[in-house]
């Protein structure tokens, strides 16, 4: 099954990649990369988001065709015209978004798509064997046959590695693996890539930690600008200096500590419960208030109720119980348009869902969310003069790069697309803004950009309800930082004194429930 | 930037060319399966005869034609545009119709008064038509498809009933066919023959229809809803992404129903022209079949009004050739078969015009973008 070459004199490097190029438009695309993949390392490749990471994993899993540039298998040069052929060259991958169907049990998951079969009948047998064996060879603790959908997401990672190794990989790509975990996770995760390791695997691991790469990287290439910047031994590289041939140039920090909070109540969330269709309610009895000049931190393992609480409060779900109330108005029965209207702001979590007409120009997208406010409206028209003039001063003052205001939000980088979304939200003083993953797939100059606008709106007095999946940002940033766990808030922490590790604790339930 | 438009522009005319050749070379195929040749019957197509009266005749015919097939095109596009599937234009133009034209012989008022009396009724009931899978749809969630298909059933028997029965005017000696009671003089519509007389030309037999200005002013109030209205933007961002409408604070249901009531506003006028201009009731032989063809020339027109004329007239154009097709012993079946493959052809051709347009401006930006950027590099 696997390919792997036993030459003891020179082991071919497990993958090398030469000259790749991929003109790509958009995005920055990959230029000239040159990559050497030792076997049996775990081979690090960093670069901020939008360097060019994704594209280039693509094309080394046959997602995409480079236009230029070879790509070496243990020293034999390969084209893959599809994912399979990278599977049956012993690459596997192992996407940032589990591909895992919930309703399916760990077993039926594995082999969804290289079912094994005896004599045409679905070989259940042997393949429980296999998997167990495998689990049992590499330390992936599993039960094989629980569903999926009662997984933890560090539970489902294993999952999806035990998919690929199923597969025969022997190469494998972790694109950010811990993105999704907290740091005990991440942990766990490190001790199975070591196993991976010490049995002969290799490990790709695409990642913009840089604490993380360093304590796991045997290897790390740094990828900038869609190119290849250097390649670095992680014995004797610091983060600060990964970080800087990362960015260029110097890094920015999400901290603010001068307070601005006031005793102004903004928004104020009472009990506020959402039933859901499950047997366990989606959000119960959540209260809290954020003040003017306050920035809420609201820290949760993704899918703990974090995005139905948001919604609830843009009026896009109607709670079952509790209210909310907005400078001392109930509006728990208002339209999600009397809301905006009355001064909430809305970063979505995901810009492309909520967030953009993609197909739309960028002062069509100014005018979302404001069609029915100055300056983009007038009477029954859309005042498109005005429209299109303040989409300038967004553009300008936000640093939106785009050619023209003309220029459909599609074309755009993810972090001037959400620059664009931060401006227009900043737009027409709102009181209240949510802001939902704000610098989510956005580069590190975009990041410091969005940071100190937030920043700045603070001291203006604007309250602001933070949620992140990035601690750095969350402790940074926020005033107070309240941690949701299952629907319940269940600690308010001092961003100040808090740690990543203590915040972890909290977020999957680990050091138990404490008093709000 | 004038430049990117105009390209995205050129473009899609482009595609819309290259699907109609395509489409020619595909009918060819069938031409010459009937066994007939292309070139004779490409050329009876522009053959619009050797007099005068033979030219304006024709012209008139497809402009008559076009008008009807333009409203049915504005009605579905309304609901195409945020992807409503209004496929009860053919229902809702059918009941309108004979209710406007029994109604509008009920009374006798001034020309002008006693026309637009006729219109706003056969914009309420095909609106009120329209409002019942709207409402389904909002309330229950029923699928807006499967329920306008079924209401086109029940509209069109509806109407065949109430033309015998209820609506059923006298019927003359010898006359086969039953109609609604022959409207008031004061209702017929004008028609538009002085254009014709303008440039010292003979007049058509059967008369320019009067309806071509309310179509031309539909379409271009139309326009101005979709483009430039707080409305139309609302209607565009529904249609382009629902969920980001929705966090906008656009009211999905209540842009639902007004988008459905007012597509089937506009499809009540589809049988107008007919019925005003040329046989002043609705008869058993009413025109049927322009909801349906609304739809191909929707499609055919990428829903916005200058597109959709465009479509209408070729449309119009097309169904002309069918008598001297005939004359010319080709099929006039050759015409179904071209419309259907220019229709095919233009739906794929859309999806792989705005595909590449899309590119396109990925790629302009990330040009313009690129040359900035390296100069601030090298700064």
């Amino acid at each position: 099954m696997s390919t792997s070459s036993d030459t003891p004199a020179v082991t071919p490097p497990a993958v090398k990649l030469e000259g790749i190029t991929k003109r790509f438009p958009g995005v920055v695309a990959n230029h000239d990369i040159r990559i050497v993949i030792e076997a049996g390392s775990v081979h690090a490749i960093v670069g901020e988001n939008g360097a060019g990471k994704s594209t280039l994993m693509k094309i080394l899993y046959g997602m995409q065709r480079p236009d230029e540039g070879k790509i070496y298998v243990n020293g034999e040069e390969v084209t893959f015209r599809t994912p399979g052929d990278a599977i049956a060259a012993g690459i596997g991958m192992v996407h940032q978004h589990f591909m895992l169907a919930d309703n399916l049990t760990v077993l039926e998951n594995i082999i969804l798509g290289a079912e094994p079969a005896k004599a045409g009948v679905l070989d259940v047998k042997g393949a429980r064997k296999r998997i167990v064996q495998l689990a049992g060879d590499h330390g992936l603790r599993v039960d094989p046959d629980r569903m999926v959908e009662e997984l933890g997401v560090g539970d489902r990672q294993r999952v999806e590695i035990l998919k690929v190794l199923y597969r025969g990989a022997r190469v494998l790509i972790l694109d950010e693996p811990t993105a999704v975990l907290v740091p005990q996770e991440v942990e766990e995760l490190f001790a199975n890539l070591r196993e991976l390791k010490a049995d002969g695997f290799t490990v790709i691991f695409i990642s913009h930690k840089l604490d993380e790469v360093l304590s796991i990287a045997d290897a790390i290439t740094v990828i900038r600008r869609g190119t290849t910047v250097a390649s670095v031994d992680p014995a004797s590289t610091t983060a600060r200096q990964l970080a800087e041939l990362m960015v260029g140039s110097e890094l920015p920090t999400p901290e603010t500590r001068d307070s601005t909070v006031t005793d102004r109540v903004v928004l104020d969330v009472c009990d506020a419960t959402l039933q859901g269709t499950g047997a366990k309610p989606l959000l119960s009895d959540v209260s809290f208030t954020v003040h003017a000049g306050e920035v809420l931190g609201i820290a949760g393992v993704e899918g703990n109720g974090q995005s139905e609480l948001i919604e609830a409060i843009m009026g896009l779900r109607t709670l079952d119980g509790g209210r909310i109330l907005l400078a001392e108005e109930d509006i728990t029965a208002w339209s999600t348009l009397r809301r905006r209207e009355s001064g909430i702001g809305y970063i979505p979590e995901d810009r492309h869902r909520q967030g953009l007409l993609l197909e739309a120009s960028l002062w069509e997208n100014r005018v979302l969310g404001h069609q029915t406010r100055k300056p983009a409206r007038k009477g029954i028209w859309v005042n498109r003069a005005a429209s299109r003039k303040d989409t300038e001063r967004i553009v300008h003052e936000y640093d939106v790069r785009t050619p023209s205001i003309d220029t459909l939000a599609l074309a755009l980088s993810g972090g001037n697309q959400q620059k664009l979304i931060v401006g227009r939200e900043m737009s027409g003083d709102p009181k209240f803004l949510i802001a939902a993953h704000p610098t989510r797939g956005v580069d590190v100059g975009a990041q410091a950009a969005i940071w100190d606008h937030l920043r700045a709106a603070r001291a203006g007095g604007l309250a602001v309800l933070l949620i992140s999946a990035d601690l750095d940002e969350l402790i940074g940033l926020s005033d107070t930082l309240h941690v949701i766990y299952g629907g319940r808030m269940v600690a308010r922490l001092d961003p100040g004194q808090v740690t990543p590790e203590q915040l972890g604790g909290y977020m999957t339930g680990a050091i138990a429930e404490e008093k709000a | 930037m004038m430049p990117a438009r105009l390209q995205r522009t050129l473009l899609t005319v482009a595609g819309a060319v290259v699907a109609v050749l395509l489409a020619m070379g595909i009918s060819s195929i069938a031409i010459l399966a009937a066994g007939a040749s292309p070139v004779t019957a490409l050329g009876a197509m522009f053959d619009f005869g050797d007099t005068q009266p033979e030219v304006v005749n024709a012209l008139t015919f497809i402009l008559n034609r076009a008008v009807p097939l333009f409203i049915a095109g504005l009605a579905v596009a309304i609901g195409f545009r945020m992807n409503l599937f209004n496929i009860g234009v053919e229902g809702q133009y059918r009941i309108a119709a004979i209710v406007a034209a029994f109604v509008g012989s009920q009374f006798v008022l001034p020309g002008p008064i006693q026309i637009t009396l006729i219109i706003v009724v056969a914009m309420l009931v095909g609106g009120l038509y329209a409002f019942i899978p709207a409402v389904l749809k909002v309330t229950r969630g029923v699928n807006e498809v499967i329920s306008t298909i079924m209401l086109n059933y029940i509209a069109v028997n509806l109407a065949a009933f109430l033309v015998r029965g209820p609506f059923a005017g006298e019927r003359t000696a010898g006359k086969l066919t039953t109609s609604t009671p022959e409207l008031p003089e004061s209702a017929w519509f004008p028609n538009l023959n002085v254009l014709f007389e303008m440039f010292g030309l003979p007049a058509p037999r059967s008369g320019l229809w009067g309806f071509l200005m309310v179509a031309i002013l539909l379409g271009v109030i139309i326009w101005l809803v979709l483009e430039r209205t707080r409305f139309g933007f609302e209607v565009k961002a529904s249609g382009l992404n629902p969920p980001a409408a929705l966090a906008s604070g656009v009211d999905a249901k209540r842009m639902v129903i007004s988008a459905m009531v007012l597509s089937g506003a506009i499809a009540g006028l589809i049988g107008l022209p007919e019925i005003l201009g040329r046989t002043h009731a609705y008869g058993s032989n009413f025109t049927a079949g322009l909801g349906f063809l609304g739809i191909a020339v929707a499609l055919l027109g990428r829903n916005k009004p200058a597109g959709i004329a465009v479509a209408a007239l070729l449309f119009g154009f097309l169904d002309r050739a069918s008598a001297p097709l005939q004359f010319a012993d080709i099929p006039p079946s050759v015409v179904a078969i071209i419309q259907g493959s220019i229709v095919l052809m233009v739906v794929i051709a859309n999806e792989v015009t705005s595909r590449m347009s899309i590119r396109q401006e990925e790629r302009r930006a990330a040009r313009q973008l690129g040359t900035t950027q390296r100069a601030e590099v090298a700064a």
